[in-house]
């Protein structure tokens, strides 16, 4: 399957993590909440103002913004 | 910044320390949210603010409690999800575990997220054998029909593992049972669970590890977690290890080439520096993963899905926001009408304390000028700032607290992330601003919640540009006779709530505006990244921690503002009763200003009143309408008609009316706020410039409406 990030998933399409790519820092700050690779992650919630998505992974809610969010890539 | 932030913590903890020895010493760790300091609370008794919210724990808290005859020292370190980077929060904890050399170390997990709770413990089993996991918020657990062997998690990590329900205090005994063990029998405890890296990194640590101890003479559990840090070359920690341990790392020439070696095998292998972190993150999480499955039972897959119900009700696109402004009218509503009660009664209950000190004074003859200075400049105005500010927040700050232990503000943030994102800003600063809707001092205080340096400093500069609770009342006094005067009946009532409601808007608008100013001119960057945990909702706990920790806000803030009031009473009378050539200070200030008010359509006495009223905005009426009386002392009225009446007489209109509302709204912070400010941010220059944005903007909007008032109208 083509690589993509977790921003082209539609909510409740549940992706697996395949990869964290980015800067430093925010790389980290996502590897810490247990995004590694095969995590299975699901886009839940949208903010009424578009942005930012709350994703389900690991049986916690985190909202990530779509820029911090393109360095998740999915499967 | 932060050390500013701390500094009163630090200063009562030393006091406290001098006071009594302690036998042990206990750290109590764990992720963000999971009740460590319902934990710590029950245990000593003190009011440190639960929540993550709005008092979060940004230095170690220090309590004690006696146990079976010896006193225990409890450490309470700030809520994080790793201690391997290099955030503020995760540098304390992480110091504090390592190098504060506790007797134990407690890592609270949350029962109903266990999986990721366990990363953090297995970061912490790399530093400590003295380790106790306390599973808590088993209650919830069950609600959501989570089961989680006890047993088998201690027998996998081999640490001492207890379950409690932190709200219920007596669940605590095992663990203070638990916590008497570990502190005695240190000694004894097995070697426990130890995390395996996949075999090319296990060798390289090895190496490493060997040359540590061969050079220094440091335990090996230690030396092994010093070898993965040497070769992730993490400086910062390894400058703080260097420094804790006295020992050289980073310079060291042969640690330097051992470690060069294995980087260059490892590299050979396939292994980047770079992804080295990386490897050693997923380990610590699938570690984390294969213990949280055999241990957690998950009856009810979809657990979450009530949750969810609510949050896709509370996020939506067409009732996300609007359920948010109905929830904060309705916290506005309760305490601006529920405090008018209780405010009724200090008043008159001062007032007679009032009338008993001036016959008392009478009787002991005191000159008339002292007991007036005294009793209707100082203990009046203090009084007065009393009677209108405790009310409104013993009865705010309760409602607000609320929805924070629901787990509804986070809600908040996510709702509004995209318009503070447009303006470079974080959504956490919608939560600061909501509680400066009630008290601009506490949102202050609440900007700790923000992570990033630079929109802290925003959101803290910014937080005045809504107006408090002290502020709403005028407001609506002044709507009601001037804009919704002419009209009878509901319509009146409706045309002064959509009057406030706008320069509320305004109020809302000029925060992203200004922020959006100072992230491109004196605060440049951009806007950071924002990851924001949407935690599930929990019953909130009304009790007593609760009840408590509010008051005790309540009341801080009520001190500082004391301390103001005072002094400002007799500045206040003393403008009001010297004079020169029968004319009083007062009124020589008001014509001195008298030009600039006029320009900003308003006049000298308004604007004095404004300057006057800097201890609590609450007494900037009284005082107009002492001025207006040629009063000397201020005046309580309760009778909007009548008040009407007297500004009419004095030259007050629609203009007037206007530009003291938006003044009202733009205007310096009041005394208590802009300590609070120097306090947040330790700097006299960001504080002038809290000071002066507000009022600039302020002058600014008066005029351009006087421009067009004059222009069109007149």
């Amino acid at each position: 399957m083509k690589e993509k990030t977790v921003n082209e998933l539609v909510l409740e399409e549940i992706g697996i993590v395949s990869k964290i790519v980015g800067e430093e820092t925010i790389k980290r700050r996502l590897l810490d909440l247990g995004l590694i690779e095969g995590t299975s992650i699901k886009p839940v919630l949208i903010s009424p103002s578009g942005d930012p998505r709350a994703f389900e992974f690991r049986g916690s809610l985190i909202a990530i913004r779509k820029e911090d969010a393109k360095n998740i890539k999915v499967k | 910044m932060n050390f500013f932030m701390s500094k009163k913590e630090k200063i009562s903890i030393r006091q406290k320390e001098t006071k009594r020895k302690s036998s042990y010493t206990i750290a109590l760790a764990g992720n963000p949210n999971v009740g460590k300091s319902t934990i710590f609370n029950n245990l000593t008794g003190m009011n440190q603010h639960t929540g993550n919210w709005t008092g979060k724990t940004v230095a170690n808290a220090t309590g004690y409690f006696e146990y079976r005859g010896e006193i225990y020292k409890l450490v309470d370190i700030p809520g994080t999800y790793s201690i391997m980077s290099h955030s503020e929060e995760e540098e304390i904890a992480r110091n504090y575990i390592c190098f504060g050399n506790p007797d134990a170390t407690v890592v609270v997990v949350d029962a109903t997220s266990l999986e990721r709770n366990l990363n953090l413990v297995l970061q912490i089993t790399e530093i400590t054998d003295n380790l106790i996991i306390c599973v808590n918020l088993l209650d919830e657990a069950k609600k959501k029909k989570i089961t989680i062997d006890l047993e088998a998690l201690s027998n996998i990590l081999k640490v001492p593992v207890v379950g409690v329900i932190a709200r219920k205090k007596k669940t605590l005994n095992n663990l203070l049972k638990c916590m008497r063990t570990v502190c005695k029998e240190k000694e004894k405890i097995d070697k426990i669970y130890q995390i395996q890296y996949q075999e090319n990194i296990e060798k390289a640590i090895n190496q490493v590890k060997e040359i540590i101890m061969e050079q220094y003479s440091i335990e090996e559990k230690l030396a092994r977690w010093i070898s993965i840090k040497v070769l992730d070359g993490e400086v910062r920690i390894l400058k703080e290890i260097e420094k804790q341990l006295h020992i050289e790392l980073i310079n060291h020439i042969e640690i330097d080439k051992v470690k060069k070696e294995a980087l260059e095998t490892l590299e050979k292998e396939g292994i980047y520096p770079k992804e080295f972190k990386e490897k050693m993150v997923s380990t610590i999480v699938k570690d984390a993963e294969k213990i949280g499955k055999k241990v957690c039972q998950f009856e009810n897959k979809d657990y979450a899905s009530k949750d969810r119900k609510i949050d896709k009700i509370l996020t939506s696109k067409k009732y996300g926001i609007p359920i948010m402004i109905l929830f904060l009218l309705l916290i506005f509503w309760i305490t601006i009408v529920g405090a008018n009660y209780p405010s009724q009664f200090l008043f008159s209950l001062f007032g007679n304390i009032q009338e008993k000190l001036i016959e008392f004074a009478t009787y002991i003859h005191c000159p008339e000028w002292l007991s007036n200075m005294l009793i209707l400049g100082v203990y009046q105005t203090l009084t007065w700032v009393i009677s209108v500010m405790l009310p409104p927040m013993a009865i705010f700050f309760p409602l607000f607290t609320i929805l924070e232990d629901l787990g509804y503000l986070p809600r908040i943030a996510f709702n509004m992330d995209g318009f503070f994102k447009k303006a470079c800003c974080s959504g956490k600063q919608m939560i600061t601003m909501c509680m400066g809707f009630g008290c601009n001092s506490c949102g202050v205080t609440g900007c700790r919640i923000i992570d990033s340096p630079r929109e802290r400093l925003i959101a803290i500069l910014t937080n005045n540009l809504v107006p408090c609770n002290g502020r709403f009342p005028f407001l609506i006094t002044i709507a009601t006779i001037f804009i919704a005067g002419t009209i009878e009946g509901i319509a009146s009532s409706i045309i002064s709530t959509i009057a406030v409601m706008g320069v509320i808007i305004l109020g809302i608008m000029m925060t992203l505006i200004i922020s959006k100013i100072l992230s491109k001119t004196i605060l440049k960057g951009m806007s950071s990244s924002f990851v924001l945990e949407l935690p599930p909702y929990r019953k909130p706990q009304f009790l007593k921690v609760l009840v408590r920790s509010i008051f005790d806000r309540t009341i801080f803030i009520l001190g500082r503002a004391i301390a103001v009031a005072a002094p400002a009473g007799l500045v206040i009378w003393l403008f009001a009763n010297i004079g020169i050539q029968g004319e009083s200070l007062l009124t020589i200030i008001a014509n001195f200003l008298d030009p600039l008010a006029n320009l900003m359509g308003l006049d000298g006495y308004i604007l004095t009143a404004f300057i006057l009223g800097i201890p609590a905005n609450e007494i900037v009426l009284p005082i107009i309408l002492m001025c207006y009386m040629q009063g000397t002392s201020l005046v309580n009225m309760e009778d909007t008609f009548a008040i009407g009446e007297i500004l009419r007489q004095n030259g007050w209109t629609i203009l007037t009316a206007i530009n003291v509302m938006l003044f009202t709204v733009f205007h310096f912070p009041c005394a208590t706020t802009l300590l609070t400010i120097k306090k947040e941010t330790g700097s006299w220059k960001w504080t002038a410039i809290s000071f002066l944005i507000p009022t600039a903007c302020g002058i600014v909007f008066c005029m351009l409406t006087s421009l067009v008032y004059h222009i069109f109208v007149v």
